[in-house]
């Protein structure tokens, strides 16, 4: 089973994002990037499915900047085969991401795309569920767990009230939520063998698609602050003031 | 203009995120149908007629809608599409997992999870887990939108909308359902809940995690808890508050042993009033909260619960 995952460079988990002055966007100058968490869930599935002997090939896709690159290497460090950088500097949006995606799906002959459920950044959880609308591919979306039989796929889905099951005939896509694994730390090793592995380096261009954008964005703000608002001495003093805003 | 709300309903019971979301569709400003997608749901059709604003219920009843899946909701949506400029879901699992599907197969761009309406092609949303707030134009001709409901209030009750049961959707489809693990519980649902109490990492373990519980039951309160305490396993998936998790905005939002991570505060912050109980003066969740007791949350919790 051929298995693609696509990865993106966000801005890291840890660092807060900065609205710039202008209101143009979020300030991504001189700030750390990293692999956006959920697609390093992908990753650590993908390896764990060629450890197991399910997937046949692992390839890591990443459209971006130059730097996109970095962020292959690291899922190649974690032990995934190949990698291919669709380079660009406009950011583009899932539907576009999806567009690529898909003719790389049938390009490479893909049984299985695993995507993260979201990017950090943009927060839209799109681009995994309109890439297997496009190949006409069940999906598994908010994956919990994975296990394969035959030609199915059965997944077990986080939605809100607890866990859902469901079966999908082979090829599909997956999207993952947190709790699917616990992603690996490249060893040394893994990073100077990784140095050597190859990446395919192609441009929007090469697919045929239409990457415009459709959406543009007016403003981006700072959210509405709340204010720090009184440290209470005890817990009658907690249960007076709650009974005061009239809350319990 | 005319807008397609879908609606959030257990095949019995309309929720309230419905109620919502018309309010959403409503400052959008057009016609407004309402479908409700599942099986046996004759009930939800009578309670969708009845919210204000609404012109239709179109209803499709069949077994292949049952649980909602992915491909069945969008063989049944995508059609209907030519007679509507914009379909609107609330942002839960539900439709958070079909609608990319609708508005990829519509060649359109969604726009996920907004908390406000500009007009009807702009719309303002959270991004980077709610530490900035985009407003953003669609220019595509129809719009495919799902609506943080806890940014809306809940349209009334006094429509009186006819409802009528539209063809079953083709298949077949290549998901099938297997089963469900739902948490049993007979407290309030998290995102519909007046006051939540919700546990972190400073709780220690899934038995300790009882004392946020008994709370919860003194106060009728729904029970949530941090990405650390899931992640530790002290509790269910589900039971996450958060920007990967849930949204909510209760009148009373309890944060005990919660450092309030971004990630939380993103889940939360719409909330009326906050208090955060925890034993670190120096943890973010005081930034935000109302009321904060530096205490050990073993003694304040107890306590707390006696006195109420």
């Amino acid at each position: 089973m051929k298995v693609l995952i696509p990865v993106k460079r966000v801005l890291d988990y840890n660092v807060k994002a900065r609205v710039k002055a202008d209101q143009s966007g979020v300030d991504l100058a001189n700030v750390k990037m990293s692999m956006n968490p959920f697609d390093e869930i992908s990753v650590e599935q993908a390896v764990r499915l060629q450890e197991a002997g399910t997937a046949t090939e692992t390839i890591v896709v990443s459209i971006g900047p130059a730097k996109a690159q970095e962020t292959i290497r690291t899922a190649l460090a974690m032990g995934m085969d190949r990698g291919i950088h669709v380079q660009t500097d406009d950011d583009l949006e899932p539907l576009a991401v999806a567009k690529i995606l898909k003719a790389l799906v049938e390009s490479e002959a893909i049984d299985l795309v695993i995507a993260g459920k979201q990017a950090i950044d943009g927060d839209n959880g799109a681009t995994g569920s309109m890439l297997a609308a496009m190949l006409g591919w069940p999906q598994g979306t908010f994956a919990n767990s994975m296990e394969f039989g035959g030609d199915s796929l059965t997944v077990k889905r986080e939605v809100d009230g607890g866990l859902q099951t469901v079966k999908l005939s082979l090829p599909a896509v997956v999207t993952t939520d947190l709790r699917l694994n616990e992603p690996r730390y490249a060893s040394l090793p893994n990073i100077m063998k990784a140095k050597k592995k190859p990446i395919d380096a192609k441009t929007p261009a090469d697919f045929g698609v239409d990457t415009a954008p459709r959406i543009t964005t007016v403003k981006v703000t700072e959210p509405e602050a709340r204010s720090a608002g009184v440290k209470v001495e005890d817990v009658p003093a907690l249960v007076a003031a709650l009974k005061t805003e009239g809350v319990i | 203009m005319a807008i397609l709300v879908v609606a959030e309903h257990d095949n019995e019971t309309l929720k309230d995120a419905t109620h919502k979301t018309v309010t959403a569709a409503a400052a959008m400003g057009g016609d407004i149908d309402i479908l409700v997608a599942g099986k046996g749901v004759k009930d939800v059709m009578a309670q969708a007629a009845k919210i204000a604003g609404v012109r239709h219920v179109l209803a499709v009843d069949h077994e292949s809608l049952r649980r909602q899946l992915a491909e069945s909701m969008q063989e049944v949506i995508v059609p209907l599409m030519s007679e509507y400029d914009a379909v609107l879901a609330p942002d839960t699992t539900t439709h958070k997992n079909y609608m990319p599907r609708v508005a990829a197969m519509l060649d359109v761009m969604q726009i996920s999870s907004i908390t406000g309406v500009v007009d009807a092609k702009t719309f303002v949303r959270p991004i980077y887990a709610g530490n900035a707030m985009a407003t953003v134009k669609s220019g595509d001709a129809k719009q495919v939108v799902t609506v943080r409901t806890t940014a809306f209030d809940a349209a009334g009750e006094t429509g009186s909308a006819d409802a009528k049961t539209l063809a079953d959707p083709s298949g077949p489809f290549k998901s099938e359902y297997v089963g469900e693990e739902l948490s049993e519980s007979d407290r309030p649902e998290l995102t519909a809940a007046k006051i939540v109490v919700s546990g972190g990492r400073g709780v220690g373990s899934a038995e300790n995690f009882a004392i946020i519980e008994k709370l919860a039951d003194k106060l009728g309160a729904a029970v949530g808890a941090s990405r650390a305490a899931v992640d530790a396993g002290y509790v269910p998936n589900d039971y996450q508050v958060g920007q990967t998790g849930k949204a909510v905005a209760p009148e009373l939002y309890m944060a005990i042993g919660i450092s309030g991570a971004i990630q939380h505060l993103a889940g939360m912050k719409d909330s009326k009033v906050i208090v955060a109980i925890n034993k670190d003066e120096e943890a973010p969740i005081f930034q935000v909260a109302d009321y904060g007791l530096v205490a050990d949350l073993f003694k304040a919790v107890p306590e707390l619960e006696a006195a109420l």
